[in-house]
């Protein structure tokens, strides 16, 4: 230790009255001074002439700063990320933000003022401050009032600080040196000390988070909530007159997402139904990819009826012949739908969009063959898919 | 026994421009209550719900600061605690605005009722009605006039104990009543408590006899202490600029004043958001439909209005330390938490008075400007009439001397 400096001239006083007397004379000459007294004294802030704390805007700031990436946060989250319908409430239901956003304006106001002020105004991690272990700080910290004034302080003059002490009555006056070093130690990153104290710190951290995690939340009474009386599937219920715990749906009720196919037979199909996509590029080559799995296999890859099964079932009609060219779209989608004949309804394998991207892109290889196919050809085909029909029948 | 006097106190007159202002008040009030009576009688009682409603918040609020400072034994509010007991004297007027809800429910008990206020108070709809008629036990005239006239009384008995035990320590300098009153103002709270909540339910709430919100009494009360301590704050600063009340009120006192104005104006941002956010969230029928017809047209420019009015702005001008001591903006605080606070009652009873009469939107007009000015005026005046002949000041309450070094 190289105490040498001189840090502050320090005076204790016996009585509230005297440390008030004090503040008020001093405060009028110095700038540089502090009181400390073992409890808070009213009226001080006057004595000591302090401007009012202006802690209040910086903590109100961070608050609302943090509420607005808070506000963001959830936002992006339920309507970005992730929109999911919860309640039956908008995506944006701001009501249930509030109370999360209110919490967070508390909490980092709070925490973060309290960060900052050990992180900005005591230094940390320094911890040095001339004034510790004095004995000053220990008269102040039980029964005496004390103050001191900074040498720093332009005014500072350590015989008319003295005498203006002993003017006010200080029943005790002491100086108190510091040594320079350790008062402007910084932190070294690799100090070996900090280095094992960091990793100390984050194996204790891993640890504790882990066994919570597997252990502590599955011993009793973190786990009641998993043993919570409940209705599973197949059992019975003591609840419900059938005694089944599994419900069925309400009559009529449709899961989401799911159209219902009620047309039984092509004709009221024909009628009814309109095509409600647009033959776009993207649909066409949609209803190409489609029509390539699912349907040239028997109908052939230009819908010409050109098999390529070889035999081991009859071929399809060719869908270019002017009997199709005249069906309308409903027909069309209903046969894919349905089934006619031995062809089997695609009802399962193919999605209703891609249904009527099939019957467009049906409609486009007729407009490419143009001329209907001569009427002997046509009948000869609705005949053979005649036969076709009883034969399957 | 301590019986002396520990404060130097000269009694002084009060302003006389308070006097002749709260009269011509309530002469100008009186006669457009009379003139909206009688023209429209609906109109009017619905306006006169408004007065009434304030009148009650300053008259059972006053009767709970004083309660609640003698519980507590709160030390800087003893200078302001005479002030307090003289607003609980407006108990006396406050029969004078429910007179003309009173009347058509006393009408209505015979059937014949003049016109449609409270919808359960007619027999053929409660009938018809399986919830109000399950209700009928509890709403219904007769019980309805008598939980009235019950918390009256209850009332005017514990202003009695309160402010005549208050009365008699200025001349006896008893510091023992200080105890006595501590011992009553408990037995007062639980009799406080559920009387407000039955007086909001009853005369509010039961305007749309269908609802219902278990938070309701405390969301008029918060209202009603905020109202209460900005009447308050008004009379005792204005007075205490003028020197009429004690040497020794400094900016600390103002400050405690301004802190609870802020507090209770949370504490209604606090109760109201709960209300709507647990309604809005639970969405069921029985519920939101008090909502719904405050979130359409009109009135959902006055509900948007409400939260900056009730909140936003009240909460900003007292945020600061320096609006809480500074007289001017404390004076300009507690004017605009008593405006809030009537904007709220109207807020909270006008819906009703548009479904009934099919206007849609909201109304505001010289009816309601007359009832509220007559409420106002009317405290004043019972105020200003009480208090001269009183001490503006407790003197001889034993915390008294503390009370006046009190420093925060």
């Amino acid at each position: 230790m190289n105490n040498e400096k001189l840090y502050a001239l320090t005076a204790l006083f016996d009585t509230p009255d005297g440390i008030m007397k004090a503040a008020d004379a001093i405060s009028g000459q110095y700038s540089r001074f502090d009181v400390n007294t073992p409890y808070p004294v009213h009226g001080m802030d006057d004595a000591m002439k302090l401007t009012p704390s202006r802690i209040g805007y910086f903590t109100i700031s961070i608050g609302l700063a943090c509420m607005s990436l808070m506000l963001y946060f959830i936002f992006w989250t339920n309507n970005v990320d992730y929109p999911q319908i919860i309640g039956g409430k908008p995506f944006f239901a701001f009501p249930t933000y509030v109370p999360i956003m209110f919490e967070i304006t508390i909490l980092t106001g709070a925490v973060l003022s309290v960060a900052m002020m050990i992180s900005v105004l005591f230094r940390f991690p320094n911890n040095a401050h001339p004034l510790h272990d004095s004995g000053y700080m220990k008269a102040v910290s039980s029964d005496k009032y004390g103050i001191y004034i900074e040498a720093k302080d332009s005014n500072f003059d350590y015989a008319k600080v003295e005498s203006l002490y002993k003017e006010l009555g200080a029943i005790e006056i002491s100086p108190v040196y510091y040594d320079e070093e350790e008062l402007n130690w910084t932190p070294q990153t690799w100090d070996p000390k900090f280095v094992i104290g960091t990793l100390g710190i984050a194996a204790f951290t891993s640890f504790s988070v882990y066994m919570h995690m597997n252990k502590v939340l599955f011993l009793p009474p973190f786990n009641w909530m998993m043993e919570q009386p409940r209705a599973d599937y197949g059992e019975e219920s003591e609840f419900f007159a059938d005694t089944y715990s599994m419900r069925v749906a309400p009559a009529g009720t449709i899961a989401r997402g799911f159209m219902p196919y009620t047309y039984d037979n092509p004709d009221s199909a024909a009628k009814y139904l309109s095509n409600p996509t647009v033959p776009t590029e993207e649909n066409l080559k949609l209803g190409q990819r489609k029509f390539t799995s699912y349907c040239s296999p028997c109908h052939g890859n230009l819908a010409e009826g050109a098999s390529r099964l070889r035999g081991q079932m009859p071929p399809g009609p060719d869908l270019r012949a002017e009997m199709y060219q005249n069906f309308e779209d409903g027909r069309f989608y209903h046969t894919i739908t349905k089934g006619k004949g031995i062809m089997s309804g695609y009802e399962a394998q193919i999605t209703r969009e891609e249904r009527w991207a099939i019957v467009n892109y049906i409609r486009t290889l007729q407009k490419a063959y143009g001329v209907p196919a001569p009427k002997e050809e046509t009948e000869a085909v609705a005949e053979n898919m005649d036969n076709n029909t009883e034969a399957s029948n | 026994m301590g019986a002396s006097i520990t404060v130097e106190y000269v009694k002084k007159a009060l302003p006389a421009g308070l006097g002749k202002w709260s009269l011509i008040g309530v002469v100008v009030g009186l006669g457009l209550a009379i003139l909206a009576l009688t023209m429209d009688p609906q109109r009017a009682t619905f306006a006169s719900l408004l007065g009434f409603m304030f009148v009650m918040s300053i008259a059972m609020g006053s009767l709970f600061f004083v309660a609640l400072d003698h519980i507590t034994g709160a030390v800087w509010s003893v200078p302001f605690r005479r002030v307090a007991e003289l607003l609980s004297n407006t108990l006396f007027i406050a029969p004078i605005l429910a007179a003309p809800i009173l009347y058509n429910i006393f009408l209505e008990m015979g059937g014949h009722g003049m016109f449609d206020m409270y919808h359960w108070t007619h027999d053929e709809v409660v009938a018809a009605d399986p919830f109000l008629s399950q209700k009928a036990p509890y709403l219904n005239e007769s019980s309805f006039l008598f939980r009235y006239v019950l918390i009256w009384v209850l009332m005017v008995v514990f202003r009695f104990i309160l402010v005549g035990n208050s009365f008699k320590q200025d001349k006896n300098f008893n510091h023992k009543l200080n105890k006595t009153n501590a011992a009553f103002s408990a037995l007062f709270m639980i009799v406080f408590a559920i009387s407000i909540t039955i007086t909001a339910i009853d005369f509010l709430m039961s305007l749309e006899p269908h609802w219902f919100s278990t938070i309701f009494g405390v969301y008029y009360f918060a209202g009603t202490f905020a109202t209460v301590i900005a009447m308050i704050t008004i009379i005792s600063v204005n007075f205490n600029e003028r020197g009429i009340m004690i040497e020794g009120i400094n900016k600390d006192h103002y400050y405690s004043l301004g802190g609870w104005m802020f507090a209770f104006t949370t504490f209604w941002m606090y109760m109201a958001f709960s209300q709507f956010m647990l309604i809005w969230y639970a969405n069921i029928p029985e519920e939101t439909f008090w909502f719904m017809p405050r979130m359409e047209g009109g009135w959902a420019i006055a509900s948007i209005a409400l939260i900056f009015i009730k909140f936003i702005i009240p909460f900003g001008l007292s945020i600061q330390k320096p609006s809480k001591s500074n007289p001017r903006r404390l004076k300009l605080l507690a004017l605009w938490i008593m405006g809030a606070h009537i904007y709220d009652m109207w807020w909270l009873s006008y819906p009703t008075y548009s479904h009934l009469t099919d206007s849609h939107g909201p109304v505001f007009g010289w009816q309601e400007i007359g009832f509220i000015i007559l409420a106002v005026s009317l405290v004043l005046f019972i105020f200003n009439m009480t208090a001269k002949n009183k001490n503006i000041v407790p003197i001889g309450d034993a915390k008294m001397e503390r009370a006046l070094n009190f420093h925060l």
